[in-house]
């Protein structure tokens, strides 16, 4: 049964045949697309296993991990049995909502316990994670030809994307650097960018923002002529979250950082220069006029579900968190649009600050080789062709996916602007917080403080100047500054 | 532990000596205490250490620097004050109130029994859970309370979302969790309170208000103190209504001890700080135990009739 079918899609795998070929060869065969694309993941996984690496030195072994509830933990579970037959290893995970995700991690590493192998982290945990001691650093595997097999193409990894994922562990060091640790392995990451409502921007003549004064006018018009609707959604929760996504987007492309890092690398504020206090000025009269009434409490959650229900002209977040509203029973599901964003009107292009999802190995796991197998497989080409072909696994990291005919044509045709978006802002696309160990502590208390501000409780410049001040006092407390 | 054997050997006889039988009895108090002490203890030494897990070699004793640190911090006497303030207000508005329906419900019938049930609902709930509820309730797009608060003229209204209405919001939902708490208490007490003086007064045609004033509040307060001291030692390390309403924001408008505590040690990893703070929780709540325990014994001495 379906051997004339897993020919064809080994002759794909091959290079034999182009993928259109191979679609309308399977469709000829009465297969459906979304069969073929798991027949030609089965051949992809048939393929790794004649690579000459030995994918069965760990058969029998079960790994454990910790998942958070995510598009892209379903995109490899999905294809879970295709590791367990190319390996003869068993995976066992327990999921938890993001909302408590991050503190059972917390609490499982700090706990030194070995129950989990692996799991999954964001770039930013690692710089607390890494210095305790509790992930290892992968680069001895990634290095090692003995351990990772030949087609694992680690280089096919964004460079921006990768190198984010690595850090020497010397508070203020640069991420990617040659001493640098690779902490966890990039699994799919978001760019910041602008995802728009279509049919309203139609509607109300509106044109799509290219800097920051054009996004709070057009929010600002947004809001005056759509009943009912505020022009402009971002994060504003009390917590480091907000500061990530859109807004260190546009304070990044002004060329501002959050830290200094002196010569004997002591770190201080950088904060309070004046080209920040403009840029923080125009953000919090932004929010002030066109944002949501209920901003402060707003996650990535609110700001997404707004915009999907039609509550919200447009969102300066997440790329995929558009990507979901512009599907499933969304009422404006279809009517979202996506372009790339650059708050400074001077600069050349945008400069979107990431968030990536990634895979990392607990220190304490008492089995890390056949833990690195899984790592490699999840990291990989195969899978990440999979889980961006047949799943939601957007945004790839790896640049093969990105070159994809099927995977760009597949997105251009439902997310209109997305590919291009992503083109013209991958090559910008970085980390640009300084790494150091109080991460969560100063951008926690940076969104209160622009809190602060959107409230009318401390004026701008104040504002800034006490943050600034109160960063410089507990660096200095945690001897880093 | 020793044992001793008398009499028949086929027929031995378990006994315990004496002189160890009280340790013996008091093994499981001893068990549970060690539960509750050793965790504390380790908090206290976390409290007078410099430590984050994020930086580990840089583990060490400061003694007492995390609290000297307190008396410089602004954030931390702000976390006192918003603590303090949000107890004393929840609990007081939650007193009056729990006494008022109580005393509506005093008289035992079917209406009331079944009137003081179905105000316990609120109590069955989870607090998180209310908490979600009444953030959507308060949503000032789609809530059915900003509606309201629309159709009597307050446009605009933000609730939790704004520090001026912030503190308003949540001690609404507080209220509204744990009031039915009191007023049960509370009417357990009114209908165990003796009838001979209100019989007497009545008899005496003596003003409900001074009735009031002069027997049923004096004999109920054992009660009230009774459940100030639950709700305040409860509310002063609120957590859960907080933060799933507003994560301690907006600004620092609601950093409560356990919010402030909590964020130190999950998000910061901070584990000094966050145990230096809760040990100043901690001396509070005793504080408070102990002047609300004391006066507690003292009426009981009074109306046994003690000095």
């Amino acid at each position: 049964m379906y051997e004339k079918e897993k020919k064809l899609a080994k002759s794909y795998i091959d290079g034999k045949v182009s993928r259109r070929s191979m679609l309308r060869g399977m469709a000829s065969m009465g297969v459906t697309a979304s069969t073929a694309g798991v027949l030609v993941n089965a051949a992809a996984t048939q393929a790794l296993a004649q690579n000459g690496f030995d994918w069965k030195k760990y058969s029998g072994t079960t790994v454990k991990l910790l998942l958070n509830q995510h598009p892209y933990a379903d995109a490899m579970i999905a294809n879970l049995d295709n590791f367990k037959e190319l390996t003869g290893m068993d995976v066992e995970y327990d999921i938890f909502p993001e909302d408590v995700y991050f503190d059972k991690v917390t609490a499982a590493l700090s706990s030194g316990s070995s129950e989990y192998d692996a799991f999954m982290t964001g770039a930013y945990m690692t710089w607390t994670y890494g210095p305790a001691g509790w992930i290892d650093d992968l680069n001895e595997y990634i290095g090692d030809d003995s351990k990772t097999n030949p087609d694992y193409n680690w280089e096919d990894m964004l460079e921006g994307v990768r190198k984010s994922c690595a850090w020497n562990g010397q508070p203020g060091g640069a991420l990617g650097s040659d001493d640098a640790k690779q902490w966890c392995i990039p699994w799919g990451y978001e760019q910041n960018n602008l995802t728009y409502n279509s049919r309203m921007f139609n509607e109300a003549g509106l044109t799509v923002p290219t800097n920051i004064d054009e996004l709070a006018s057009t929010a600002a018009e947004a809001k005056a002529k759509l009943n009912g609707v505020y022009g402009i959604g971002v994060r504003g929760s009390r917590s480091w979250a907000t500061i990530h996504p859109g807004f260190l987007s546009a304070y990044a492309n002004f060329g501002q950082k959050d830290l200094n890092v002196s010569d004997d690398g002591m770190l201080s504020a950088a904060m309070n220069t004046d080209v920040s206090r403009n840029m923080h000025e125009k953000w919090v009269k932004m929010i002030q006029d066109s944002g949501a009434p209920d901003w402060s409490t707003h996650t990535w959650y609110q700001a997404g579900t707004d915009l999907g229900a039609g509550k919200s002209a447009m969102i300066f977040d997440a790329d995929i968190l558009g990507y979901f509203m512009n599907g499933g029973d969304n009422a404006e599901a279809g009517n979202l649009s996506f372009a790339p964003f650059a708050a400074n009107p001077e600069a050349k292009a945008p400069t979107p600050n990431i968030w990536i999802w990634s895979l990392a190995m607990a220190n304490a796991s008492k089995q890390k080789d056949a833990t690195w197998y899984f790592l490699q497989w999840a990291s990989g080409p195969e899978h990440a062709l999979f889980g961006a072909t047949e799943m939601d696994f957007v945004n790839p990291v790896r640049k093969s996916v990105w070159a994809d005919a099927g995977f760009r044509s597949r997105l251009d045709k439902n997310y209109p602007g997305y590919v291009e978006m992503h083109d013209i802002s991958a090559p910008g696309a970085q980390i640009y917080f300084t790494a150091q160990p109080l991460f969560f502590d100063l951008t926690t208390e940076w969104a209160a403080t622009l809190q602060k501000m959107v409230a009318n409780e401390v004026p701008v410049d104040e504002g800034l100047d006490q943050l600034a001040q109160s960063v410089d006092r507990q660096l200095k407390e945690a001897g880093l500054g | 532990m020793a044992t001793s054997t008398t009499g028949d050997p086929s027929r031995r006889k378990f006994t315990i000596n004496k002189k160890y039988l009280p340790y013996l009895l008091s093994l499981p108090a001893l068990l549970t205490c060690i539960g509750i002490l050793i965790p504390f203890f380790t908090a206290v030494a976390y409290s007078l250490q410099r430590y984050r897990l994020s930086q580990p070699w840089a583990q060490k004793y400061n003694w007492g620097e995390n609290y000297i640190n307190f008396m410089t911090d602004p954030s931390f006497w702000n976390t006192l004050k918003v603590s303090m303030t949000y107890a004393f207000v929840t609990v007081g508005v939650e007193l009056l109130l729990g006494l008022g329906i109580a005393l509506l419900l005093q008289k035992r019938t079917r209406f009331n029994n079944f009137v003081s049930i179905m105000l316990l609902m609120p109590l069955m709930t989870a607090p998180a859970l209310a908490s979600l509820m009444w953030k959507l309730m308060t949503n000032p797009g789609f809530g059915v309370l900003s509606y309201f608060a629309e159709t009597i003229g307050i446009e605009d209204m933000r609730w939790a979302s704004d520090p001026s209405t912030a503190m308003l919001t949540v001690v609404i939902v507080d209220v509204w969790v744990y009031t039915p708490f009191i007023m049960i208490l509370l009417l357990a007490g009114l209908r165990s309170l003796p009838r001979q003086p209100f019989e007497a007064a009545e008899l005496d045609a003596v003003p409900r208000l001074f009735v009031f004033w002069r027997i049923t509040l004096p004999m109920l307060t054992p009660f009230l103190l009774t459940a100030t001291l639950f709700r305040v030692i409860e509310s002063i390390q609120q957590f859960d209504i907080i933060y799933a309403m507003t994560q301690g924001g907006p600004g620092d408008t609601l950093t409560v001890f356990q919010v402030e505590a909590y964020l130190n040690f999950f998000q910061s990893t901070n584990v000094g700080r966050s145990a230096a703070l809760l040990m100043i929780l901690w001396a509070i709540t005793y504080f408070l135990s102990n002047i609300f325990i004391k006066n507690w014994l003292r009426l009981r001495e009074k109306a046994r009739g003690g000095a």
